[in-house]
């Protein structure tokens, strides 16, 4: 069981008027990039025959319903839609998307649950720990290398400091890193059968989640323009002026 | 980015054939979509990085054209059980399309592939050939050619002057063949030679050739304008012996052969055309933002406005017949002259798009810095093969003419 988030990837991002965020309107959504990493992991795993069925999950609105259906042509088996959709959805964080999966985990009986590390519309880094908190499961997150032995998860992990490997017991929660491989295109073929599979749709309120929000969006900011910087003629003056800023 | 579905006015004039093809001109389907979707990200990642490294290197994607066939786009209408992707006509428009804007080469490698070598073979040959000459051809691995334009004859195809002749259990084809895209990293091809003189067009048939193969060399690759990637040159046969069973349809057939294959391939140039006109509007609108010229971005200036407004409606009306021909062709109706519309209006408008991105670009679209001067070079060619604009025309009339048969 894994879960594909629904991300931006506007050409050009912009605050709302009002501050409270980015317009997401009119700009097309697709497959969160790590998470198109832990799709393609998984169905990796089903090819070599360790694990028996791959099941895409994602929460949202209705459009979510086009990342499902590319995760079946990559070879997910089935899809699970949690709907999620205007104000709720706006206001969706990684606390209720995980207590959501882990619900899902419990119902499915999932044994892995592999998403990618982070959304790269929020850059939380959160969903992955928390459900595996909430699960009481071992994680292995950053990971670019997984490799199943017996009833036990290896997994390389990506760490500031270089790479960290664990052994982890199954149940688990995995989370994709960038180097953990390279997705593959959806062949033709496979889009073909991905018409046949099937995509479940699911309220949050059947897993007995509530997703109202426990945070409040103060405001949203651009980034402050980049200033131009000073030249300067001899490291004195660098020095100078570096203290001047109150840098040094 | 240009937005690509969006809700049609109806298309009362054009249509005629149902509710199905009125909507899927509105809004594609969605197993479509998804294809097109995952042709765009291979063309947008894998293709347009490297188009123009290949097109001045004059290089056969290899890689690329593997990987293609890994996805099933050399074999797009080729059943399932014989290694293809099973899907329509349509979808291979969309695929071709996309991937040439891309790069209009790798377009036509696979467009050639598709609908001239593997189209002739699905529709006139035998179970037996089926097996032996479409299944190979469908990974990537193999590709094939199409021969039928001589020195002597282009749009005269009738007057083939390849000659087969049968010496006992076997074919013996002499002759040349000119202008093969494909040919120099082909593993077949299709060879049209004339069996019986007397009967003129009547008189010429389609044979199955491997390559390489005794009696068949190759000319010089052409050194063309445009699409160079892709590779063209002469085919020539000298006593090159094939065994009876090698003969595609019936003798007598070939013309027929080719004139219908052709009828198919048009749209997928007319596609190869799209993609090359739609990746110079994308290039020419994107200038237009960011180039500024008396103190504000060009594309406030009406001048560049209105060019980008002809651009994009030459490219939209010509999606639209090529669309509708590929349905049309998918159920099964006749669909030549829509065909021959398809592929007149996308080359014309491949050429006049790619001319008016140059302008916009002013003198960055004369160098090769920027892609203009590529997809300029690339779309001249969708004029003249598969078909040249003036024969597009007499097509184009004749089923005018007999549709007003008195």
């Amino acid at each position: 069981c894994f879960a594909p988030f629904l991300c931006l990837r506007p050409p050009q991002i912009r605050v709302k008027p009002d501050r409270t965020g980015v317009v997401t309107d009119g700009v097309k959504h697709s497959m969160n990039p790590f998470c198109e990493i832990a799709v393609e992991e998984a169905v990796k795993l089903k090819e070599k025959k360790l694990v028996k069925e791959v099941v895409a999950v994602s929460c949202g609105p209705q459009q979510v319903q086009e990342t499902i259906r590319t995760a079946l042509a990559m070879g997910a088996d089935r899809g699970i839609h949690v709907e999620v959709s205007g104000k709720d959805y706006e206001t969706l964080g990684p606390l209720q998307v995980s207590k959501i999966f882990a619900a899902l985990a419990k119902k499915e009986q999932a044994d892995l649950i592999i998403l990618g590390k982070q959304a790269i519309d929020d850059d939380c880094n959160q969903t992955g720990q928390m459900t595996a908190a909430l699960l009481d499961w071992p994680q292995g997150t950053f990971a670019s290398e997984v490799t199943l032995e017996a009833d036990k998860l290896k997994v390389v992990r990506e760490i500031d400091g270089g790479l960290e490997t664990i052994k982890i017991k199954l149940p688990a929660v995995v989370t994709a890193d960038l180097r953990l491989n390279t997705p593959r295109y959806a062949t033709l073929p496979n889009i073909m059968k991905a018409k046949k599979k099937k995509i479940v749709n699911v309220k949050p309120a059947d897993l007995g989640v509530d997703v109202s929000s426990r945070l409040e969006v103060l405001k949203v900011d651009e980034p402050p323009q980049r200033q131009s910087g000073v030249k300067v003629e001899t490291v004195h003056d660098l020095v100078e002026k570096l203290k001047e800023a109150g840098r040094i | 980015m240009a937005a690509l579905f969006k809700a049609r006015r109806a298309l009362g004039m054009v249509v005629g054939h149902g509710v199905r093809c009125l909507s899927q001109l509105a809004e594609l389907p969605e197993l479509h979509q998804m294809m097109r979707q995952t042709c765009r990200d291979y063309a947008q990642k894998e293709l347009a990085p490297i188009a123009a490294q290949l097109d001045k290197d004059h290089r056969f994607p290899a890689k690329q054209v593997q990987e293609l066939g890994a996805m099933g786009v050399m074999a797009v209408e080729v059943p399932e059980s014989l290694g293809g992707a099973g899907m329509d006509y349509l979808a291979y428009c969309l695929a071709v399309e996309e991937l040439s804007r891309g790069c209009a080469s790798t377009g036509v490698i696979v467009s050639v592939n598709n609908s001239l070598y593997l189209g002739p073979i699905l529709k006139f040959g035998t179970e037996e050939q089926k097996k032996q000459w479409i299944t190979p051809f469908t990974t990537g691995e193999k590709v094939g050619c199409f021969a039928l334009s001589e020195p002597g004859n282009g749009s005269d195809a009738g007057a083939a002057s390849t000659l087969a002749q049968r010496e006992g259990d076997e074919w013996v084809l002499n002759g040349t063949k000119a202008w093969i895209t494909n040919c120099w990293d082909a593993s077949a091809t299709v060879v049209f030679a004339t069996t019986d003189k007397s009967l003129k067009h009547k008189g010429i048939s389609a044979f199955l050739v491997p390559m390489p193969h005794p009696g068949l060399s190759l000319g010089k690759k052409e050194d063309k304008l445009g699409i160079r990637a892709s590779s063209t040159a002469n085919i020539i046969l000298e006593d090159c012996r094939i065994p009876l069973g090698n003969m595609l349809g019936e003798r007598g057939m070939g013309f027929k052969i080719a004139m219908q294959t052709l009828d198919s391939g048009r749209l997928g140039i007319a596609a190869q055309a799209l993609g090359i006109a739609q990746a110079a509007l994308d290039c020419a609108a994107d200038y237009a933002h960011k180039r500024t010229a008396f103190g504000a971005p060009i594309g406030k200036l009406q001048a560049i406005q209105f060019k980008l407004a002809d651009m994009a409606l030459a490219t939209e009306s010509a999606r639209l017949l090529t669309w509708r021909a590929a349905m049309l062709r998918d159920a099964k109706k006749p669909f030549t002259k829509e065909a021959a519309m398809a592929k007149l209006a996308a080359s014309e408008a491949a050429t006049f798009v790619s001319h008016q991105a140059i302008q916009v670009l002013g003198g960055m679209g004369y160098v090769t810095d920027m892609p203009a001067e590529r997809h300029y070079r690339d779309a001249r060619i969708t004029e003249i093969y598969e078909g040249t604009s003036e024969i597009q025309r007499l097509v184009i009339a004749n089923n005018i003419l007999k549709e007003y048969q008195q």
